[in-house]
């Protein structure tokens, strides 16, 4: 007869898991006299962690600058890092803790539309603020979320504009299966069906897929005015080379991607996209003194090699944007912070920029650019002025479908 | 060796068991934060799933790296019912539509959702369509003698598969965003503290109920059936017995509770995406079984508990490195205690025996009382 000690080991692990969960003491007050608690929340494991850690690096950046300079109505900002480990439940399973233990004032973070989507009711619920720096797919404004990257009429739209004003009418659409390609797409093809314009093509791959010959091999086939590119990461390194080998030429049928920055042509290789057009906000090369002023601080810190991207951009402008609402609110309440949103402008590296309250987005420039042969990315184009923010496309008579 | 009351050893585990989960539901909603209850309900629909891979995994020997499709299919049929409910109450929405949906252009509900928008629907299916697909799939393939390596396989092509078919049809699903935002369920804000107290009282009892079941099961003649077709199936045949039904049993009971921890997540958690339900967490689920130990129900349970609060732990002790340090308990305990935490005490003993052990692979606990 044996006996059981198995039970004994079990009772004692659970035991221990139990005083583990349990026993984390709860967190600082979210501002006292010397500081304010404000969380960060990226993926800094798993897929999306080589886009976000450089992210985290700008938003690191402006606290560092703020605190130097005094901090904010005289408190040091202390961040909070919590890893979203690229998975949708762990981003709201830490921005609830960010929340609720660490009393976070205000909380930069996320940057695919999935973990945007899992932490905002979470935000909503406790009635927390986030500060999303990436450019998206629109149709969404929460009073909990403050959007500092493009919405599609500032990104897609002026894009579209500028590829037709170039005399270039049917487009080869190409993107990775996700909600972001899918959403843009089917923006791009009510503006083409206004517009006259015909979509040759508008294929999905897999997110990480590597084998585009067959894509690629059409698209030379087809030989489309241009190719709007909605491939994310890794994916763009693939699709530029084979793009490449199937021997179409940028000067021919350019490739206009969206969510290809200064961070991901490295990896791409600058000789396989150049000539290449991308749409953005900000590119390391715009010409404003903030602009300079922030690639000198970021190379400073993280080393010469490094380079500055829109995201990376716009979370340093968040930073930078929540100080400005705080000081006008002279509070760190999130319904106080709220109420002094609209109107808040800043000189930022990308140009003026201002919040629009009733959207919680920017009034921000479009840019497109052309990739040369450094790996930098040239300003082409750039909308005349700030372009006003409009999520669900209210402005548009064709996208009245898009927002019923 | 020691003599003990037949009766009272066969009960001591059990009423270890019950007696830490009587003391889970009573005491820990008082001592913890609600975010920690919170969490440790989580861990405790994870442990839900690890009762029902240590059935067919520990008792049947299948090998399933695709429960994440089971669990999501529980889990997505909640869903499905939460968000309707979300946008019939939800006073900006005039179309009565999931927002998802008004993004895509939708204009009426589609077929396949209509049913969610009953409650008893929602929960029915949760626990059946599990059920039903791994009875169709373990019928299919246990009649053709389909085992070890290429079920495994098989179990893993079809979680790739459903995120993919979750992904493409982003018109019905939320694509790669999933569904989430629900704040209600029957009219009752989910997010009140007594409301969380509910949902995770609940999960202990589901998971209390579900390990008696499980544990009543493999000590009936047919659990001893199961373990003899686990360690040779061929002279099972020889012996008049049809395997593949025993075996789609074990396989279908153990997709059930992964749906039913699925549907119990959701409310829980607020969230359910492809990432996860995917191959990685599927995989997970089977690690945290190897870990707890596959051939104790207990240990399973106990081993998802564990590595979801280790998990938890790591991450928010070392942020930036806590994913070295998972993957390094995994390699530990898995290369000390080849049968999990529960088979501790047999792999030390082994170890310490001086003759060579011939049944470690598989240890034969209730021998005692044949």
């Amino acid at each position: 007869m044996r006996t059981r000690p198995t039970h004994t080991a079990l009772a004692t692990a659970l035991a221990l898991t139990i005083a583990a969960t349990g026993c984390t003491t709860p967190g600082p007050a979210g501002v006292d006299d010397d500081t304010v608690t404000v969380g960060m929340l990226h993926s800094l494991s798993g897929t999306m962690a080589i886009s976000e850690v450089t992210v985290r690096d700008a938003v690191q950046l402006a606290i560092d600058e703020i605190n130097a300079d005094g901090g904010v109505l005289g408190r040091q900002i202390e961040p909070v890092i919590e890893d979203g480990a690229s998975d949708e439940a762990t981003f709201a399973e830490r921005a609830q803790k960010l929340l609720t233990s660490d009393n976070a004032a205000t909380v930069f973070g996320t940057w695919t539309s999935a973990s945007r989507k899992a932490v905002l009711p979470v935000f909503e619920r406790n009635n927390g603020l986030l500060w999303y720096p990436v450019q998206y797919e629109g149709l969404e404004a929460s009073d909990n979320i403050v959007y500092t990257g493009a919405t599609t009429n500032q990104q897609i739209i002026p894009a579209l504009d500028h590829l037709r004003e170039q005399g270039h009418t049917s487009l080869y659409l190409v993107g990775s299966d996700y909600v972001f390609p899918r959403t843009a797409n089917q923006i791009i093809t009510a503006y083409a069906q206004a517009h006259d314009m015909d979509i040759v093509a508008e294929e999905y791959t897999p997110m990480g897929h590597t084998e585009y010959s067959t894509i690629t091999n059409d698209i030379a086939r087809h030989e489309p005015d241009a190719v709007f590119n909605t491939l994310n990461g890794d994916s763009n390194v693939s699709f530029f080379q084979q793009l490449r080998s199937a021997g179409v030429q940028a000067d021919h049928t350019p490739v206009l991607s969206v969510s290809v920055a200064e961070e991901e042509i490295d990896g791409i290789g600058a000789d396989n996209i150049t000539g290449h057009l991308t749409a953005w906000n900000y590119y390391q090369s715009t010409e404003t003194e903030p602009n300079s002023r922030f690639v000198q601080a970021f190379t400073d810190t993280y080393g010469p090699d490094r380079v500055t991207s829109d995201p990376m951009q716009s979370a340093y402008n968040s930073v930078h944007l929540w100080k400005a609402a705080v000081e006008e609110a002279d509070s760190f309440d999130v319904d106080d912070v709220r109420a002094a949103l609209d109107g808040i402008t800043i000189d930022a590296p990308e140009g003026t920029i201002s919040i629009d309250g009733p959207t919680q987005h920017l009034v921000k420039t479009s840019r497109v650019g052309q990739v040369n042969d450094d790996g930098l990315i040239d300003q082409i184009w750039s909308s005349p002025e700030p372009i006003t923010p409009d999520p669900y496309l209210e402005s548009y008579d064709w996208a009245t479908d898009l927002h019923s | 060796m020691t003599h003990t009351h037949p009766t009272l050893t066969r009960w001591r585990g059990p009423i270890t068991f019950i007696t830490l989960l009587a003391a889970a539901l009573l005491l820990l909603p008082l001592l913890l934060e609600p975010f920690r209850l919170n969490l440790l309900a989580q861990y405790l629909c994870y442990s839900i799933v690890a009762l029902g891979i240590a059935l067919a995994w520990g008792r049947g020997g299948m090998l399933t790296l695709g429960h994440g499709v089971y669990f999501g299919l529980g889990a997505y049929a909640m869903a499905m019912h939460l968000t309707l409910e979300r946008a019939a109450h939800d006073p900006l929405n005039t179309t009565g539509l999931p927002q998802f949906m008004q993004v895509t252009g939708a204009t009426e509900l589609p077929l396949l959702w209509q049913p969610f928008t009953s409650a008893t629907f929602a929960i029915t299916t949760a626990v059946l369509a599990p059920a039903a697909l791994a009875t169709l799939l373990g019928w299919s393939v246990f009649r053709q003698r389909v085992k070890g390596a290429y079920f495994a396989i098989l179990n893993q092509a079809l979680a790739a598969a459903f995120v993919l078919l979750l992904i493409g049809q982003q018109h019905l699903t939320g694509g790669t965003n999933g569904l989430t935002d629900f704040p209600t369920f029957a009219g009752h804000d989910l997010y009140t503290p007594t409301a969380q107290t509910t949902l995770y009282t609940l999960t202990v009892l589901t998971l209390a109920t579900l390990y008696l079941a499980f544990r009543h099961l493999t000590r009936s003649r047919y659990g001893k059936l199961l373990t003899a077709i686990r360690d040779a199936e061929d002279r099972v045949r020889y012996l008049g017995h049809d395997p593949t039904w025993p075996k789609t049993l074990a396989y279908a009971l153990s997709a059930t509770a992964a749906g039913i921890a699925g549907a119990l997540f959701v409310p829980i958690m607020g969230i359910i995406s492809p990432t996860l339900i995917g191959v990685i967490p599927s995989i997970m689920m089977v690690l945290a079984v190897a870990i707890g130990g596959r051939y104790s129900l207990a240990g399973a349970a106990t081993g998802a508990l564990l590595i979801n609060a280790a998990q938890t732990t790591f991450a928010e002790t070392f942020s930036g490195t806590w994913t070295y340090l998972q993957g390094a308990l995994f390699v530990i305990v898995i290369a000390l205690a080849p049968q999990g935490l529960a088979g501790l005490t047999t792999t030390l003993k082994n170890h310490l025996t001086p003759t060579p052990p011939e049944t470690t692979t598989h240890p034969q606990p209730h021998k005692a009382h044949t």
